[in-house]
């Protein structure tokens, strides 16, 4: 008998105020987070809008020396888990900690903590040969972000099978599947989960700004963020976190746990094309989908609604529409399928575990998040996007999908534990 | 369930370009370490590395490659194209979705990142390359052999720092498991400039000495830290029955793996790198009786040194079984250090030889038989793999000979 793996906690860190609730709250309002960079001054660059969390360590119960020693990255990770921890119900005391792991997203790691460190140990650039007397005692963490799943084991007791999956804007998609299969395969029970990133730093910023992937609508930030717009000219980077616990379906029933969702089918698949690039036709991502679609036992006509990456780039756009119609058919055309980068913005690896904490609270309340900022959608997407205001909407079964540099191409099924197989 | 064997090895180390170079050198007892000639290193406190000197990623790299990929990218391409053809096959001849990459990294295209972090803050963000958007970041090295090769399987990167190159090969096992025929796995690593070497200063295991014969001497008295390396392997994993369809040759079985991370300080609870060998020993279905050889992490610092040496007296008992370092002769490579044991066991299983661990003299206090001096004949039917990394990180890998 296979072993079934669900999501029986959730926590979140987005743009705005963090918690699970006031990120509901901002979805369902079809509000927006996203605002002229405050973290430092933006204007020398191309795009200067970004979401930002209203973040402070302290009161979300860090100790000053986890501050000092944590990227922002690092510091979301943890002060989540404790979220989804706590929310989960589970006595992680009482377990054996070798069946507990951690598996953390993340696609550009500590780059935040790593250009500040540049910064001063090259005095600002000037030092060629940088001066290792002005390095911070914790640069080795910034340098190799599987510091992240250290701290996030170390919150939670874990000393099972732990690791980052960094897979670019995949990351947050790709650490669930990950972490589902290793409880799947027997190699852990419970898995702590999920993505976290905080890339608005000056080099982010620059380095998305040389390839115009992100938007210059600077005049108006809060509605910068426009996916499947006519519009839309880029995405707008975002920040923050989202971790799950997941369980083996049974053990979560034994003692009755609140179940979210089963994290049903799992695939990803690579374009082999561009680092950047994506071609129109959406085959891998569609290939992405089908597969997952098997590994959950379910039909197209099964989802109810679509996670859509809707990152904003017109090649984005299109690529997953064709995608979506590539392998739903003419289901494609019947489901509701939003982007919450409208609202939250685009935060590398971090976002896909977002957009499945989105997905599950969507299967909880039985309401779809709308896609805010679409007005007049671009003539070649022609699905239902769910414009500006959330739907209310029986939801049993999600599609979540994702795609990323390096030309990764990724979807999780989430669907009801209780539905019926085909 | 599936068996997933190894039919294919593509090596990168200080101590030899591909894989016949490494072993002969491995096996001689040759040692890649030297002083740093990448830049100068006459001011910081560590000043060894082991370097990969005679690579020409020029001559073996279309052009427009160079521009956007950072050194340890373009080791990576080179390890795969001789993992394939090591293997023996055209990946893109295989159905579409047949073929997967999956990587393990350690600090992503670190060169490459200060490189582009010195033009913007000296010059500013407008001198900020295009390609600092995906060169520096940790999942490079599988999106462009992906695309190099066409490989449009699942692909993946785990950064897991040291122990990190096995927890990919185990992923790979995982999709094998899961479907697909054969996916490429494994790591090269390589962040040998100034920024890179500050960062690494921090962790606060490198070792200062001078003497490259002195400078890395796990489970000896004198140990004092590790030398940084670059490089790694890239093996080619397969489905048993696809390998077997195709004619292939095989190197050995991928038996059996297991990862755990160590509690945290001050929790009062033992570190669980004997629990990882158990249970990917368990995982393997062996007895610690059947393993022929330990390939140690090594790690040259006394209190890690004594660690793994009290895990693997437990579990085979008191000079219970040959252990070995060849890593003392590349310096740790990182990511790309277990890969590379993995490649190295399986060539000891082919050979009948154990390669020596250079420069050490075993101290009295650890009950190891440790391989030194020159190479051990033995008839090696399984082998255990052990990677750790900074953070609490334990992997342990079981090979096995072919049937």
């Amino acid at each position: 008998m296979t072993r079934r793996v669900v999501i029986t906690g959730v926590g979140v860190t987005a743009p705005g105020s963090p918690g699970v609730k006031n990120f509901w709250d901002l979805l369902t309002a079809g509000r927006t987070a996203t605002r002229r960079i405050s973290f430092f001054d933006p204007s020398p660059f191309r795009s200067q809008v970004a979401a930002e969390v209203d973040f402070d360590a302290e009161l979300h119960g860090l100790s000053p020396q986890e501050i000092r020693r944590m990227d922002r990255a690092a510091q979301f990770a943890v002060v989540t888990a404790r979220e989804a921890i706590a929310d989960s119900g589970l006595e992680f005391e009482a377990l054996d900690p070798s069946r507990i792991g951690v598996t953390i997203g993340s696609a550009v790691g500590a780059t935040m903590g790593l250009d500040q460190e540049y910064r001063t140990v090259s005095d600002g650039g000037r030092l060629e040969l940088v001066d290792h007397n002005y390095a911070v005692p914790h640069l080795y963490n910034y340098m190799v972000p599987s510091s992240f799943a250290t701290e996030v084991a170390w919150a939670s007791g874990a000393e099972g099978p732990s690791t980052v999956v960094s897979t670019g804007c995949t990351s947050g998609l790709d650490a669930i599947g990950y972490a589902a299969d290793v409880i799947r395969e027997g190699s852990a029970d419970v898995m702590v989960a999920g993505a976290t990133d905080a890339p608005i730093s000056p080099i982010t910023v620059a380095c998305f700004d040389a390839i115009k992937a992100t938007t210059p609508r600077n005049d108006d930030p809060e509605h910068a963020s426009r996916p499947f717009d006519a519009s839309r000219n880029g995405f707008v980077m975002g920040e923050g976190a989202a971790v799950f616990v997941l369980e083996e379906l049974e053990s979560a029933r034994q003692r009755g746990a609140k179940v979210y969702a089963e994290v049903a089918g799992y695939a990803t698949r690579s374009n082999a094309f561009h680092m950047t690039g994506l071609r129109p036709d959406g085959k891998e991502m569609a290939e992405a989908i089908r597969v997952a679609l098997a590994e959950a036992r379910l039909n197209p006509e099964d989802i109810d609604y679509i996670n859509a990456h809707g990152s904003g780039t017109k090649q984005n756009d299109r690529h997953e529409t064709a995608a979506f119609k590539r392998s739903l058919g003419e289901h494609a055309y019947r489901t509701p399928v939003s982007s919450i980068k409208s609202m939250v913005g685009h935060s590398l690896g971090a976002i896909g575990s977002i957009e499945v904490a989105a997905s599950v609270l969507a299967m909880q309340h039985d309401v779809v998040p709308p896609t805010a900022n679409l007005h007049n959608p671009d003539p070649e997407c022609d699905l239902d996007y769910v414009p500006l205001v959330a739907r209310d909407w029986k939801t049993d079964a999600v599609l979540s999908v994702g795609s990323g540099f390096g030309g990764f191409q990724s979807a999780v099924v989430l669907a009801n534990p209780d539905r019926s197989a085909r | 369930m599936t068996e997933v064997v190894v039919t294919g090895l593509g090596i990168a180390a200080p101590t030899g370009l591909g894989l016949d170079a490494y072993w002969a050198n491995t096996l001689a007892g040759v040692s890649g370490l030297g002083r740093v000639t990448r830049f100068d290193p006459s001011n910081y406190p560590a000043r060894l590395a082991g370097e990969i000197r005679d690579f020409a990623a020029e001559e073996v790299l279309p052009s427009r490659l160079l521009p956007q990929t950072d050194r340890m990218t373009r080791i990576a391409l080179v390890a795969a194209d001789w993992a394939f053809a090591d293997a023996g096959v055209v990946p893109a001849d295989l159905p579409e979705y047949d073929v997967g990459v999956i990587t393990a990294s350690h600090s992503g295209g670190f060169e490459f990142g200060q490189n582009e972090l010195r033009a913007l803050w000296s010059k500013g963000g407008q001198y900020v390359s295009a390609y600092q958007s995906f060169a520096w970041f940790y999942a490079v090295n599988s999106g462009q052999i992906s695309i190099r090769n066409g490989l449009r399987g699942p692909s993946s990167v785990v950064v897991t720092d040291q122990a990190g190159g096995l927890d990919a090969l185990a992923q790979a096992r995982r999709q094998i498991r899961k479907g697909t025929s054969m996916v490429l796995a494994g790591a090269v690593d390589a962040s040998i400039c100034p920024w890179g070497w500050v960062a690494q200063l921090t962790s606060g295991r490198l070792s200062e000495r001078d003497d490259p014969a002195r400078a890395y001497l796990p489970f000896d008295d004198r140990a004092a830290g590790h030398v940084p390396g670059e490089g790694g392997a890239l093996l080619v994993l397969e489905n048993a029955e696809h390998a077997r369809a195709r004619g292939a040759r095989v190197y050995g079985v991928v038996a059996g793996h297991a990862s755990t991370v160590d509690p945290a300080p001050g929790r009062d609870r033992a570190p669980t790198l004997q629990k990882a060998i158990d249970h990917a020993l368990a995982d393997a279905g062996a007895v610690p009786d059947e393993i022929d050889v330990v390939f140690a992490d090594a790690a040259a610092v006394p209190e890690l040194d004594r660690a793994e040496a009290e895990a693997i007296t437990k579990v085979f008992g008191p000079r219970g079984v040959p252990v070995t370092a060849p890593k003392t002769g590349t310096g740790r490579l990182y990511s790309g250090a277990a890969p590379l044991d993995l490649a190295a066991a399986l060539l000891a299983i082919r050979d009948g030889v154990l390669p020596p661990t250079v420069h050490t003299t075993l101290s009295e206090r650890y009950e190891l038989d440790l391989v030194t001096g020159a190479p051990r004949r033995a008839d090696v039917r399984s082998a255990l793999v052990v990677a750790r990394g900074q953070g609490g990180f334990n992997s342990a890998m079981v090979v096995r000979a072919p049937r």
